[in-house]
């Protein structure tokens, strides 16, 4: 069934209408889609022909060192379609969690889209990828998940990082990194990676990802990090509800003062909006119902880098390196000051006695001077 | 009536600081102390009441305004300092922070000696900054430099106005994102309030036991010097230094 289904060569349409869904939803979920895309009015139709004439992308669904809130959020995405059919049958290839099938088969179907679709199929990868130890840390079917890695990127249009882990390390790789857990773009070269970073990414933001795709048959536009624009350019503080409470001034001191009561703004609570860059405050979570911050906790920067060694969660105060866990910059900073000034002090006391008779002499001059001078 | 005669210094003046090197410190010294001020409330701003409605108010608004205005004055200012290392006098020039000579370290060695470390011996008398003033500068200038980067790459995302702060788009991403850089941008200003407190001193220090201007020299531009080191420098066929 699962194989048939590859060689066949269904368009998205075809799978939709398979599945039980009316031309009416399916011109929702591209409507919605074109919206998330950020895309006019006008693209919308390019969405629709897309997907009703293109063939669904083969899709390889690899899991390592993760632990699949990836998949979770997705399947958690607003519009039915986007579990239903685009997980369901964009992965229906390959991936450990939702296929039927189980060893050898499931070897076999990968096996399979890799040598038919060479050169065609994308490469989702979910979870980091441990190097420590020749990778005993992460092995599937008797290989590392390096090795299963390498296998599949080899053949891949695209690869897709999902979700933190993939894209650089997320708890995993936080400090000491045991396993030395490895984000894909380290490991993969020559292949162009996507990274769709968060903890986990926004469901419909992995969904719009993968329908930019077909659409345009070309990869997103990408920042400098490699995260698509369309969802990442902006930081979580730009599109806050609470940013004008930012700009006034007026900020929650403690989670249960009366501020925090009133809806101000998290930012002295430790909220890293306005550090990180996702599309939280704009399309929300779980069918947009809400998001940290609505819910009035902030932020804490899962979809930037290195989120779980950047400083504490409940505070703005950046942390010092090699200082201990409880010293912040400007503690150090203070302690460098005291320092500074008792060594000045120090500084100043050893000038009038080692140099005490330069400065005698100076002084015994300039009080001739004085006196030679009629008043 | 006087038993030994104390030697009577003949000093000679000299125009060290030329007006924009004056302007330039003067600017600087304010913006920086604008820029730390604001800086220290964005980072941790205070819990002010007030009666007024949250729309009448922009406190942050305001304070995150003077910061990103300072800023400007500060980076181009900092850009003119550099033109002027090269365009100006031999006191501002570039050569006065960069070692690039032997010459160099060998003043320095004699600066710790004589300033940090006291010894007794024959006092350097620099024209215009001594060696190690001139490198201690000279990573001031990387602090600037780094200030520069660091502040306007996490000024690049939100600005929507011209393509000046976009050219500074590339640095969160070597940085690898906006919270660190934000730290390092933390930490480098406590550089600054580090160098400003020893800078002052040292001013007070050279006034004191050299008594030769030092202290107004950034006001009129004139530092002195005695009529003997004038007249060895002249000699020297490179820069007027003892």
């Amino acid at each position: 069934m699962k194989n048939e289904a590859v060689q066949q060569n269904p368009t998205y349409l075809e799978e939709f209408k398979r599945k039980g869904y009316s031309r009416k939803d399916f011109l929702k979920f591209c409507t919605l889609m074109a919206a998330y895309l950020g895309l006019e009015n006008s693209s919308v139709g390019q969405v629709v022909r897309a997907m009703s004439s293109k063939p669904r992308l083969p899709v390889i669904w690899l899991h390592f060192q993760e632990c699949t809130c990836c998949s979770e959020s997705f399947i958690r995405s607003s519009h039915p379609i986007v579990a239903d059919v685009l997980l369901d049958q964009i992965s229906l290839d390959y991936t450990e969690t939702l296929m039927a099938a189980s060893g050898f088969q499931a070897e076999e179907a990968m096996k399979n889209t890799m040598t038919k679709y060479k050169g065609e199929y994308i490469l989702c990868v979910e979870g980091s990828v441990p190097t420590a130890a020749d990778g005993v840390y992460c092995m599937i079917g008797g290989k590392t998940s390096l090795q299963i890695l390498e296998e599949a990127a080899e053949g891949a249009k695209a690869i897709i990082a999902w979700g933190s882990c993939a894209s650089n390390g997320c708890v995993q790789a936080a400090r000491p990194n045991p396993t030395s857990a490895t984000p894909i773009h380290k490991l993969v070269k020559g292949k162009p990676v996507i990274k769709v970073p968060g903890c986990p990414p926004i469901g419909e933001v992995m969904a719009g990802v993968i329908v930019h795709v077909v659409t345009f048959g070309r990869l997103p536009e990408l920042d400098g990090l490699g995260r698509p624009k369309a969802f990442y350019s902006k930081r979580v503080h730009d599109t806050c509800y609470r940013r004008p409470y930012y700009d006034a001034g007026l900020y929650v001191e403690s989670f249960d003062d009366d501020n925090a009561k009133k809806g101000y703004c998290l930012y002295k609570v430790g909220c890293k909006g306005p550090s990180t860059y996702n599309a939280c405050a704009v399309t929300k979570w779980n069918n947009g119902t809400s998001f940290p911050i609505q819910s009035g906790h902030g932020c804490f920067g899962c979809s930037e880098e290195n989120y779980w060694d950047n400083g504490r969660i409940y505070e703005r105060a950046s942390a010092f390196p090699g200082f201990g866990i409880e010293s912040t910059a400007d503690t150090v900073g203070k302690v460098a000051l005291g320092v500074t000034a008792g060594a000045l002090a120090a500084h100043a006391i050893m000038t009038n006695v080692r140099k005490k008779k330069l400065i005698r002499n100076l002084e015994k001059e300039g009080k001739e001077s004085e006196h030679e001078l009629k008043g | 009536m006087t038993t030994e005669k104390t030697t009577v210094h003949k000093l000679r003046r000299v125009y060290v600081w030329e007006k924009p090197v004056r302007l330039y410190h003067w600017l600087n010294a304010f913006v920086i102390i604008v820029l730390i001020a604001t800086g220290f409330y964005i980072a941790n701003p205070l819990a002010i009441q007030s009666g007024q409605e949250p729309s009448q108010r922009f406190v942050m608004g305001w304070v995150r305004l003077i910061h990103f205005i300072a800023a400007y004055v500060f980076f181009f200012n900092f850009l003119f300092r550099i033109y002027w290392g090269f365009a100006g006098n031999k006191y501002s020039n570039w050569k006065q922070f960069v070692p690039t000579s032997k010459k160099f370290f060998k003043e320095m060695w004699h600066v710790f000696k004589m300033d940090i470390l006291m010894l007794r011996g024959k006092e350097h008398m620099s024209v215009g900054h001594n060696a190690m003033a001139g490198l201690i500068y000279f990573f001031t200038f990387i602090a600037f430099l780094v200030q520069c980067l660091t502040g306007f790459g996490l000024y690049a995302s939100m600005s929507t106005s011209w393509w000046f702060p976009k050219m500074f788009a590339w640095v969160p991403y070597m940085f690898g994102g906006d919270i660190f850089l934000r730290q390092v941008h933390h930490w480098t200003m406590w550089f600054f309030i580090l160098f400003a407190v020893v800078h002052v001193y040292l001013v007070f220090y050279h006034d004191y036991v050299e008594g030769r201007g030092e202290m107004s020299s950034m006001g009129g531009g004139w530092k002195f010097i005695e009529e003997d080191v004038f007249k060895h420098n002249k000699e020297l066929p490179n820069a007027p230094k003892s």
